[in-house]
């Protein structure tokens, strides 16, 4: 079981690194979809099946398909690939990555100030979580669901214009 | 000792997150950026998630739900913007020459 | 039965679809057709609804629930019809004067190449407004309430390539929103306290007393603000008379017939929330007591044909509102009923003459129009005479007598025991009725009689004259199902209501004088305008009162001053970036002064001044490369944040 947890979180963390370096899109797609089924795991183990599943349907699934497919759209080639080389030279990500390195230092020192603690997680099944979305935060779904058709008319919009300028 | 802890979860997370921060400011091609932003909202979600067994609440997968429409919207959105610029003939999706369309 | 109440919604709603989605593909005749027709069956369902309540035992309301919109711990809303009494008598006036304004303007606006638009609007504000009469959860009215101000918009804009059209549009949908802002405060505040916004729960939680009294004084005031503004009572008068813009049939159904009644409407239906709270009931009275004078006053001074009709639309409204205020909701509802009829002709009959006259509105270019339209003429003189409420004959009289009549004995608890504040809103409401009487037979004398100026050409289409006809009948004898004690002890109207109406003593001498006031204001009217050589031909000298009088007491001028122009201003500032003109414009002052130092002062002085420029320059460019517009180096600056930030919170 401990092991699974380790297997599946360095797992996580070691395709999100590939996923930033990767210089072939399609690449960094796909690791980025080997990163989200980790986290579904993660997610499986922490007690939370509902959300496992829906990471890998709608994340792993729905959206990463929209990635492959603008990526086929764009058409990238040999070129690009050239580019990307020579935009991540050393000289470029030294800076933000030392930032990073800072950030992430201070966080992990934040949180060893936290008392350790053990606990089990127990699981949580759709039908609670259905319980609750209904329930009290049913308010939230209809902003959600605003939120999605607002997303929805601007990429049209977006995407009509581009049409009539061609 | 239990399969995974609370402190190791939130590692986990702030480990992700600064992965996905690092990857928008390094990468100058917006496609990676949006990925790099995808796996932040990642790390957040997974905190949510954690939160929610931590403390035994469905909040937390609410808010995961949450997390999930709102990267759908924000891909879509993102992806659609791409495809413009790249119709307006910037195939090089460059993210520091998007200054250049002020007005 | 009950199925024939969401019909009759959704009969307007689904053929405003048709029409919408139709636009521009079938033939003008046809949209008419389709208008008419929908809310002809609508009125028939009205009307058998009517029969089918009036024979079934009284005080059985027909409830129906469509949907239950939202359902949590505290509060709960569906979308339910209920019919009751109130309700009905509004459906029918609704659906019966929609009806025949759609059977008018399909004939009148046969030429316009956005008919199909018009029409769908109208059957729209049908719709909306059924909703809005019928609903019995107060959030479902306020979809109506929402629906028919939108619809407002619309039709007055209809011709939008006018600037001027749509500016008028604009003022009565922001006008109006205030109102709306106000309303929602107003059922948020009961919603909380009740929660739920079902009428009878609202009312049932009023009398068990569980309310405390500041929210109830609360929300009866925001509601009155809502009201207010939909009626376009003081101090919000000033948008019904720019709402003339839009096409006439609209100026009729909208602007006259319901939607500015919807105000009354609300107040009517929450009387008993109203009632509980003395002092917005005052309140109530004495605005609509002087919204009565002030918009009398101001339509006698008018030139417009169809702006007189909107400011004696007001100038009712104020008797309903004064009438609402002394608690007498059946004498309101009453008035609005007759009003709804002859204002509906008058608008109607003013749309036909102003036709045939090409399009000529200033009364002071009519004359004479008895000898070429002798039809329209009587159908105007039956329209005037309901609303100078001439007596006996016109249904007017008997409307505005009940109001009359009952104000002179109400009580006012909160009113200063010195002051007879009954009498005085007596007083003002009598001096309104002579001035109605007054400017609208102004109006008729100076239209029809006397020389004529202009040359009419054409005839009224039959399909124009039957709604006329038919609206001329309505507004002479609808109101005798409702009479005084004195003349006869017919009381149907407020039987029906099926509530007990006090009818206090109503002395023979207030009927007498209820009912020559009018016939005064007709003769003194005669005498100034009507006979061959007039004493008045036109208002004398243009002096500053009148002036202000035209243009409705200068509120708009008021208004402008008070809000539009700190907005504008505000949008300027925003608009121009005034930061970046700030920072800039210090730059540049420093580098000016730096400059005149550098020539002015000694070596050493330049040197300095030198460096200040040179240091200003790099901050300059320091400032600039911040904003570069990258995002990258944004998202950058992000995080520097977050880490200073979280270092702070670590180490402190």
């Amino acid at each position: 079981m401990n092991t699974l947890a380790l297997l599946s979180g360095s797992l996580t963390l070691l395709g999100a690194i590939m996923v930033i370096t990767r210089r072939v899109a399609v690449h960094a797609v796909l690791y980025l979809v080997v990163t989200l089924l980790a986290l579904a795991t993660v997610f499986a183990l922490l007690g939370a099946p509902f959300a496992a599943v829906l990471e890998v349907i709608i994340y792993a699934g729905a959206i990463m398909v929209l990635f492959v497919f603008v990526i086929m759209m764009l058409n990238l080639g040999q070129p690009d690939r050239e580019r990307e080389k020579e935009w991540l030279r050393p000289r470029i990500w030294g800076g933000p990555a030392l930032l990073s390195t800072i950030l992430c230092a201070e966080l992990i020192y934040s949180l060893s100030t936290l008392p350790q603690q053990t606990d089990s997680f127990s699981p949580l099944s759709a039908r609670d979580v259905g319980l609750s979305l209904f329930g009290p935060y049913v308010l939230m779904v209809e902003l959600v669901s605003f939120l999605l058709l607002a997303g929805l008319v601007t990429a049209f919009h977006i995407g009509r214009h581009r049409m009539e300028n061609r | 000792m239990p399969p995974t802890t609370f402190n190791a979860v939130l590692l986990l997370s702030s480990f992700l997150f600064t992965i996905g921060l690092t990857g928008v400011l390094i990468r100058r091609n917006l496609l990676f950026m949006l990925m790099a932003l995808d796996i932040m909202l990642n790390a957040a979600a997974l905190l949510f998630v954690a939160a929610g067994a931590h403390w035994h609440d469905a909040t937390g997968q609410v808010m995961f739900l949450m997390i999930l429409a709102l990267a759908a919207a924000e891909t879509a959105v993102g992806l659609a913007i791409i495809l413009a610029l790249h119709a307006r003939g910037r195939p090089s999706l460059d993210a520091d020459t998007g200054n250049l369309l002020r007005g | 039965m009950s199925y024939l109440l969401p019909l009759l919604v959704f009969l307007p709603l689904a053929s405003a679809l048709f029409l919408f989605t139709t636009a521009g593909k079938i033939s003008a005749q046809t949209v008419g057709f389709v208008a008419a027709s929908a809310i002809g069956l609508s009125a028939l369902c009205s009307i058998v609804l009517a029969g089918a309540f009036l024979t079934s035992a009284p005080s059985t309301p027909l409830q129906i629930t469509l949907w239950e919109w939202m359902h949590t711990q505290e509060f709960s809303a569906d979308i339910a019809f209920a019919l009751d009494p109130i309700s009905l008598l509004m459906i029918l006036v609704v659906t019966i004067v929609g009806f025949l304004i759609h059977l008018y303007a399909i004939r009148y606006m046969e030429e316009e190449p956005g008919i199909a638009r018009f029409f769908g609007c109208m059957t729209l504000f049908v719709s909306a407004m059924l909703v809005l009469v019928l609903s019995s959860d107060l959030l479902c009215l306020f979809i109506g309430w929402e629906g028919v101000g939108i619809c407002s918009y619309l039709l007055i804009g209809f011709w939008y390539e006018n600037p001027r059209n749509t500016a008028a549009a604009r003022k009565a949908f922001y006008m109006t929103r205030i109102g709306d802002a106000a309303m929602l405060c107003g059922l948020l505040i009961l919603a909380t306290s009740t929660g739920s916004l079902q009428t009878h729960t609202v009312l049932t939680a009023l009398g068990a007393g569980t309310i405390a009294p500041q929210t109830l004084t609360a929300a009866a005031l925001f509601l009155l603000v809502g009201g207010l503004a939909k009626s376009a009572q003081i101090p919000f008068q000033t948008w019904l008379p720019d709402a003339m813009a839009g096409p006439t049939p609209t100026s009729a159904l909208i602007h006259a017939a319901t939607m500015v009644t919807a105000g009354i409407y609300l107040i009517a239906r929450l009387h008993l929330l109203f009632a509980a709270v003395p002092l917005v009931m005052m309140l109530t009275a004495i605005i609509g007591a002087l919204t009565i004078l002030m918009a009398a006053c101001t339509a006698l001074v008018q030139t417009d044909l169809k702006r007189i009709l909107a400011w004696s639309t007001i100038s009712q409204l104020g008797y309903m509102f004064l009438a609402l205020g002394t608690g007498i909701w059946q004498a309101a509802v009453f008035h609005l009923m007759t009003h709804a009829f002859f204002k509906a002709l008058l608008f109607l009959t003013a749309g036909a003459i102003i036709a045939r006259l090409h399009h000529e509105q200033d009364i002071f270019r009519m004359g004479g129009l008895y000898r070429s339209m002798p039809g329209l003429t009587a159908a105007f003189l039956a329209g005037a005479a309901a609303l100078a409420g001439l007596p006996l004959v016109t249904s007017g009289f008997y409307s505005k007598e009940m109001i009359l009549s009952s104000i002179w004995s109400a009580h006012f608890p909160l009113a200063p025991l010195f002051l007879p504040l009954a009498h005085i809103l007596w007083g003002m409401a009598l001096a309104g009725a002579f001035l109605t009487a007054l400017y609208i037979s102004r109006c008729v004398f100076i239209v029809f009689f006397g020389p004529s100026r202009t040359a009419a050409s054409g005839s009224t289409p039959r399909l124009m004259a039957i709604p006329l006809a038919c609206l001329s009948f309505l507004s002479l004898f609808g109101g005798v199902i409702e009479m005084p004690d004195t003349l006869a002890p017919i009381h149907l109207f407020t039987r029906f209501l099926s509530s007990p109406f006090p009818h206090a003593e109503e002395p023979v001498w207030l009927v007498l004088t209820g009912g020559s006031v009018p016939i005064a204001g007709i003769v003194i009217a005669w005498i100034l305008w009507g006979r061959a050589t007039p004493v008045m031909q036109e208002i004398p000298g243009q002096s500053t009162i009148i002036r202000m009088a035209k243009e409705g007491w200068g509120a708009d001028a008021l208004y402008d001053f008070l809000f539009v122009q700190p907005f504008r201003f505000l949008v300027w500032l925003t608009r121009h970036d005034i930061l970046d003109y700030l920072i800039l414009g210090i730059g540049r002052m420093t580098r000016a002064i730096s400059t005149f130092f550098e020539t002015a002062r000694t070596r050493s002085l330049t040197l300095f001044s030198g460096k200040t420029i040179l240091f200003l320059h790099e901050g300059d460019a320091l400032l600039a490369r911040f904003q570069n517009g990258r995002v990258r180096w944004y998202a950058a600056w992000i995080v520097a944040g977050l880490c200073a930030a979280l270092v702070s919170g670590v180490v402190s």
